[in-house]
């Protein structure tokens, strides 16, 4: 498959242009792509296990740091798979400061995408405009939560502050800024020409790709597909907003931008309207300590797309069974394709475009059966056994010796 | 002979070249920083640069070729300040002139490209080999649109030596309004040659790190971008000279003060175009080059010549 002109790039796991450990070797021909893998698995962290050792509530914390971003998606996602389970009603209320703080969300992660994808493409201009403006919505996070990153601001039966009038209008005018600001950015996006020259026909995903490959959130809205778990299964309080499901045709890198930034135009109605029609009472409801026997899934859509979870739960205060998807791992497998024939400069801003959150992607998959593999099932005492086996055969580490010695008094 | 010394080693030779390069550097980060809503480096901060990277170690790559290696950066510092000895600056003789000497000027510019190639190419790392490669393809685009502009200008005034086309200019003066076009094309030229957005492809930071620099580290480092500086007011004195040659037959004091202006104002649109655009890609700049700039600098060439013809018998 090599030939001698062909070159091999490694794009990660340390590039300047990831901000995450990701793996993606190209091969090149000239300047352009031949071949890519992408290859994830950089940086699992075992959340989903160390949810299963966690009370439902210290899982609610762990849960919201799997990403720095939209860690208010993966937040509510979960509780509200729980609630399920439980079967509790949560307070009209605090549905409506869910959605306030999920919109907010939107419009820190989307205008710190812009960023991102300005400097993709070297105009670090729009880098320093927007994450500028990202410092205001940055800050009425902070007002409202206290926290500029994870706000800890679900619980499980509700939210754990409530929102004052005051702050309701701090709010009002943070984003009567970022509306005037986002017109602009609108501007620049949709008439400078060496942006659209960048962007336009770049990483094309048509519609039927797009729907085959599952692609979600922004990546798919910008190939046609109207996918929008808040209009399509609503959750907390999107059932009574007005908005709309942004779609363009263009199915490129330049159609991502624009779903974008009209989607903020729309986080801005809908803050508008939740702070006008939020309505008076409590904002939770008491949440026993040991969850029924039960298993719900939750859909929430974050700001990159449809985020998923899974819980099982067995009767007792801690879960069974945690799953998350996370939007990137849907849209990761569209890459490979938006990268057919394009050149390598195209390579970070079609990596980008899908707004990547790696960390929160890298699960552990075991492939049992696959058929190219012996692949067996080997319990926890097995393996523990085999590895003080190994470490005894092959690094002459041995403390079988000690271990009788103070068995007595370990019990070992 | 302690004058010829004195003017090579410290003005307006070597010594304020340096000082006038880091300056340069001083104005375009301070400029793009202001433009972009940031606050900028304080004023010393080129010169801080250049000398914690003088106390950094020299990182070799085991494959790279060693001479090769450590020779390009001084060779690029080399061709680019010796050039700055052929440009008139503030008077209209240079410091040493000769007839053709805007073809050795030219040419000596060309240098420090290719031994960002040669630099690059022979560090062995995949992102240098591309970044080199990108230098050089780039060099074919954008070096005949700046030829054909700055000769154009020549052409006008009848004479292959930059001392002579300054005088020409200032014996007839209004004449270098009509190199607007060439003086455009040369002005995003330069910013090829620089390397800087929306040209920067070769050092593509998201692409391929840093280029043909990114095995570079400390002295070598230093020595390369110490060379980018100077080539930047060595092309801004260039640009001066030829596109702006009025004011030439003041006192010393005041016509440095105009050379200084008339480089500043060339290093501020450097840095204004740089801020405002976004990085194009190869094959963008290539077509950008060939289809629009390098016919726009032959009507340059074409309009001189009619000029030359009907006013200047």
């Amino acid at each position: 498959m090599h030939n001698s002109q062909d070159v091999q790039v490694p794009f990660g796991p340390q590039h300047p242009a990831l901000k995450e450990p990701e793996s993606f070797l190209v091969t090149l021909r000239g300047e352009k792509i031949t071949a890519s893998s992408v290859k994830i698995g950089y940086n699992h962290r075992g959340i989903e296990k160390a949810c299963e050792e966690r009370t439902y509530i210290q899982d609610l914390y762990l849960i919201e740091r799997i990403c720095g971003i939209c860690s208010h998606s993966h937040a509510t996602a979960f509780s509200q798979a729980v609630e399920e389970i439980a079967g509790l009603e949560v307070p009209k209320r605090a549905l409506y400061i869910r959605s306030l703080i999920g919109e907010l969300e939107r419009v820190h992660s989307h205008l710190l995408w812009l960023g991102v994808a300005g400097h993709e493409i070297g105009f670090d201009t729009l880098l320093m405009y927007t994450w500028r403006d990202r410092e205001v919505v940055m800050d009425i996070l902070s007002l409202l939560t206290g926290n500029r990153v994870n706000y800890g601001m679900n619980t499980i039966g509700g939210v754990r502050r409530d929102i004052t009038p005051a702050q309701a209008k701090e709010v009002l005018k943070a984003v009567d800024t970022l509306e005037e600001r986002t017109k602009y950015y609108i501007k620049i996006a949709t008439q400078e020409t060496t942006i659209i020259d960048r962007l336009s026909g770049v990483g094309v995903l048509s519609k039927k790709d797009a729907i085959s490959l599952g692609a979600v959130g922004p990546t798919a809205r910008a190939s046609g597909v109207a996918r929008d778990v808040r209009k399509d299964d609503p959750y907390a309080a999107y059932g009574e907003l007005d908005f709309k499901v942004i779609t363009t045709n263009t199915c490129d890198v330049y159609g991502r931008t624009v779903v974008r930034v009209l989607e903020l135009m729309e986080s801005y109605k809908m803050i508008r309207q939740i702070l006008k029609d939020i309505p008076e009472g409590a904002i939770t409801v008491r949440a026993p300590r040991k969850i029924p026997a039960g298993e719900a899934a939750s859909r929430y859509e974050a700001p990159r797309g449809e985020d998923f979870h899974y819980v099982r739960s067995n009767g007792t205060e801690k879960p069974d069974r945690v799953k998350v998807r996370a939007p990137t791992l849907a849209n990761v497998q569209a890459v490979s394709k938006m990268l057919e024939d394009r050149y390598l400069a195209d390579m970070p801003i079609v990596i980008a475009a899908i707004d990547p959150c790696f960390s929160c992607t890298d699960r552990s998959i075991v492939i049992k059966n696959s058929g190219t593999r012996n692949s067996k099932t080997v319990p926890w005492e097995v393996l523990h056994v085999q590895s003080i086996e190994w470490y005894k055969e092959h690094k002459g580490i041995d403390f079988s010796a000690l271990n009788k010695k103070y068995a007595k008094h370990f019990k070992i | 002979m302690i004058q010829a010394l004195f003017n090579i080693i410290i003005f307006p030779g070597l010594l304020f070249l340096f000082v006038l390069a880091l300056a340069a550097e001083f104005v375009d980060r301070k400029l793009s920083a202001r433009l972009q809503n940031r606050m900028g480096p304080p004023w010393f901060q080129p010169l801080a640069d250049f000398i914690k990277l003088l106390g950094k170690e020299n990182i070799l790559p085991c494959d790279a070729d060693v001479h090769i290696f450590k020779f390009m950066p001084v060779l690029a510092l080399t061709a680019s300040a010796t050039s700055f000895l052929y440009i008139p600056l503030w008077q209209s003789k240079a410091l040493n002139s000769f007839n053709g000497d805007v073809i050795v000027v030219l040419y000596l510019l060309t240098i420090p490209t290719l031994t960002y190639f040669l630099g690059g190419w022979y560090s062995r790392s995949v992102y240098s080999m591309i970044g080199a490669v990108r230098s050089l393809t780039q060099l074919f685009a954008y070096e005949v649109p700046l030829f054909m502009s700055i000769l154009a200008s020549a052409l006008l005034a009848n004479s292959w030596n930059l001392s002579e086309i300054a005088l020409f200019y200032s014996q007839h003066p209004g004449y270098w309004l009509f190199n607007f076009i060439g003086f455009s094309i040369a002005l995003i030229s330069l910013l090829g040659k620089l390397e800087k957005t929306p040209f920067d492809i070769p050092e593509a930071e998201t692409e391929i790190v840093a280029g043909s620099f990114t095995e570079y580290s400390g002295k070598l480092l230093a020595f390369f971008r110490l060379s980018i500086d100077v080539e930047m007011v060595v092309g801004s004195s260039l640009l001066a000279a030829v596109f702006f040659p009025f004011g030439l037959g003041l006192t010393p004091v005041l016509g440095f003060i105009l050379y200084l202006v008339k480089v500043t104002f060339i290093v501020c649109l450097i840095s204004f175009l740089r801020t405002v655009l976004a990085r194009l890609r190869l094959d963008q700049m290539i077509t950008l080059c060939w289809k629009y700039f390098a016919p726009l600098a032959f009507l340059q060439v074409i309009i001189n010549l009619i000029l030359k013809g009907v006013f200047l018998k």
